[in-house]
């Protein structure tokens, strides 16, 4: 055979061009298209290649080095002992009761902030995206909170529940100082996420609103349907695919929850979530070891979730199922 | 089942524009209506008005004889289908048809008998398990119409429900709807741009411009005695043929040659706030090549000659153009009627189409010997675009005595 065959489908080309049999048609046909497509998907990768490299350089790098790191017992606080320990770091980790105490925070301020932020940024949604009258207003108003910086927000929070100084201390809680006590510490630590990020779930949302066909409102509405029904039978299903985009982004970005615990309460009573420790043991303790497993934890948390989320997605678009049948 | 009436009914947008100026309509149980005009006419806010789904500004609104002005479209029990279909994407076909079942918490097995019956008659049976964006247009809107009838509402809405299919299916399911209506012998109101879907589809037409109603009848009595201008130039394909033309003395002065005046039009251009300069209105099959005309027939018309610029043979008969000098018609509701139609739908002033019998020998270049039948003739005055051949109701004509 002349032709070189890297594949079995040019093989069958070679095959069919030399024997030439016109009966063959649908076959060559086929690989006609497949040779196009080869080239298509060779482009694709050039296309993709300087970014692909890109990435790789910037995350692949540091996640395999820290991965490195979290099989050592290395503290530079006691630079001779280091020493290759496999996964003991990670029984370490996965046995104590302040990482598992964390985690459990972190899960507390992921699970209710972000529960609350879709609500709170639905119902913001609807009103930006309903409003005749100062539209540029008030999503501008509503977006405020968001346009400041975490930290600058974390430090007016703590001030404002700082005892004999702030307003929301004096007004709430007169004699106590709530920033001390664990239970009313998470709350305001969960309630200045939500403050802060409710608008950019909004955003999110208003762009899934802008998916919501008037007229498909119009017929459920001609077909009998309140306006709740029309709001969870046909605009929250339609708007599926953007309500999970801002879960996704906004669980993740809730799971590395740190600036507003450092600035309002900076771990103390059990309030540290996992970024937290883990920023302590790596940079505060500096066990490059423990601070890494830490890390490498975190990452693996997020990529379960992330897997979990884009598993839903598959299904989640209307007519993605087209084809199939 | 009810009848639909309309009261003075007024849209006025917050802005001061007024959408829809005091309809007066009476729609009665089983009609087939139709709403027709160019866009911006008025026609899908009267229906939307009627829908619920617009307030209404001033006037009263009944379906059945009940006051409904201030009724949730969902409590108005009628259905409407949509020119986008407005399918749940997340439905499937029999899911989407249920759906207003279900919200009336129907039962389940009567639900089911009813989708299956209503996809029976529209022939979606082995598509109920499919969602709408794995159908074709044409499916779709069975999907939209079989969501609208499982109801069996009092009402039907169509708002353009074919304009988004192409040509072919459209005439297809324009029977089918017609079919359907006749079928179900429910109330329908239905708005269309397309004057051939209201001449087809329609118990009764109304055609509306700006806002108020033009003209109201059956589509005959409006394709034959049009009480102006607009409606003249709106219904009918080709368009009728309008020439400017000028009374003098006993005769009508138009580019083609001087018509003769009957009596009675004589004397109703007489009185002096007359007009002088009139619109001619006559539709292209009121030609024919006089080589064809029978004697008797002959004194009833007027013969010109006339150099032919083209003929489109369509096999039934022969659109002939002929380009005319002289004067163009001018009046407000021919510009309506060119901007609507983009210039698209309507012939440029200076050419007058015809249609001549298959037989006719007519060739593109030479002169042709054409009749025109005087009795068809409408004479429009330009300035309110009245039809002033009308004599009770009925076009007359200009040489009638």
């Amino acid at each position: 055979m002349s032709v070189s065959s890297t594949t079995p489908a040019s093989s069958a080309a070679a095959d069919a061009e030399q024997q030439a049999i016109p009966k063959q048609r649908g076959r060559r046909k086929r690989v006609e298209l497949s040779e196009g497509k080869k080239q298509e998907r060779k482009l694709g990768w050039l296309l993709c290649a300087p970014a692909a490299i890109v990435m790789v350089a910037v995350t692949a790098y540091p996640i395999l080095y820290s991965f490195w790191l979290s099989l050592q017992r290395y503290d530079l606080k006691f630079p001779d002992e280091r020493e290759f320990v496999w996964f003991s770091n990670y029984v370490t980790v996965l046995t104590n009761g302040y990482w598992w105490t964390a985690f459990g925070v972190t899960m507390l301020i992921t699970v209710v902030s972000v529960v609350v932020e879709l609500v709170l940024g639905m119902g913001l949604a609807i009103i930006m995206h309903r409003t005749l009258v100062g539209r540029g207003l008030v999503r501008t108003s509503a977006l405020i909170p968001y346009g400041i910086v975490t930290v600058v927000a974390a430090f007016s929070w703590r001030y404002a529940w700082t005892p004999g100084t702030g307003y929301l201390a004096n007004l709430l809680a007169p004699d106590g100082a709530p920033l001390t006590e664990r239970a009313s510490a998470l709350g305001i630590i969960i309630l200045a996420e939500i403050w802060k990020t409710t608008p950019f779930m909004a955003l999110l949302l208003m762009a899934g609103l802008a998916l919501v066909p008037d007229d498909l409102l119009k017929a459920a509405s001609m077909d009998g349907a309140t306006w709740w029904q029309r709001f969870t039978k046909v605009m929250l299903p339609v708007m599926k695919p953007a309500i999970l985009v801002a879960l996704l982004f906004r669980t993740l970005d809730a799971l590395r929850v740190f600036d507003n615990i450092y600035v309002l309460t900076n771990g103390a009573n059990e309030t540290s979530s996992v970024s937290m420790i883990a920023y302590n043991n790596l940079i505060k303790g500096l066990n490059l070891g423990i601070g890494s497993t830490m890390s490498v934890l975190i990452f693996l948390t997020v990529a379960i979730i992330a897997f979990v989320f884009v598993k839903l997605f598959g299904t989640a678009a209307p007519g993605s199922d087209e084809g199939k049948r | 089942m009810a009848d639909i009436v309309l009261d003075k009914v007024t849209k006025k947008y917050p802005d001061g524009t007024t959408a829809v100026h005091e309809v007066d309509l009476e729609i009665a149980d089983g009609e087939f209506i139709i709403l027709v005009g160019p866009s911006g006419c008025g026609k899908s806010t009267t229906l939307n008005m009627i829908a619920g789904l617009e307030d209404i500004s001033s006037g009263e609104l009944r379906i059945g004889g009940q006051r409904v002005n201030e009724k949730q479209p969902k409590d108005r029990d009628i259905a409407m289908v949509f020119q986008s279909y407005a399918l749940y994407p997340n439905m499937t076909v029999g899911e989407n048809m249920a759906f207003p079942l279900r919200l009336a918490k129907m039962d389940k097995a009567l639900i089911k008998q009813k989708v299956d019956e209503a996809a029976r008659v529209l022939e979606l049976t082995e598509y109920l398990d499919r969602k709408p964006a794995n159908l074709s247009g044409g499916q779709r809107q069975r999907v939209a119409m079989g969501r609208a009838i499982v109801r069996s509402p009092k009402a039907f809405l169509m708002d353009e429900p074919l304009s988004n299919l192409d040509a072919k299916l459209r005439v297809q399911m324009r029977t089918q709807v017609s079919r359907l209506q006749k079928q179900l012998n429910t109330t329908t109101v239905y708005v269309t741009h397309d004057q051939t879907e209201a001449m087809t589809l329609g118990d009764r037409v109304v055609v509306m411009r700006g806002g108020y109603i033009q003209q109201l009848g059956d589509p005959q009595t409006l394709y034959d005695n049009p009480v102006n201008l607009f409606v003249a130039g709106f219904i009918g394909s080709p368009s009728m043929n309008f020439l400017a033309a000028t009374v003098e003395e006993s005769v009508l002065r138009t580019p083609l040659g001087d018509l003769p005046l009957g009596d009675r039009m004589r004397s109703a251009l007489s009185g002096a706030d007359a007009p002088r300069e009139l619109i001619v209105g006559i539709r292209p099959e009121h030609f024919e090549d006089a080589a064809l005309i029978e004697e008797h027939q002959r004194a009833k018309g007027f013969e010109f000659t006339m150099p032919v610029d083209l003929v489109e043979s369509m096999g039934s008969d022969k659109y002939v153009y002929f380009t005319v000098e002289g004067e163009r018609a001018a009046a407000a509701d021919l510009e309506d009627l060119t901007a609507d139609a983009g210039g698209a739908d309507l012939p440029p002033q200076d050419n007058l189409v015809t249609r001549l019998s298959a037989e006719s020998r007519v060739r593109d270049g030479v002169d042709a010997r054409v009749w025109m039948n005087l009795d068809k003739i409408h004479l429009f005055d330009p300035r309110n675009g009245h039809n002033i051949t009308l004599h009770e109701g009925k076009a007359a004509g200009v040489s009638a005595a």
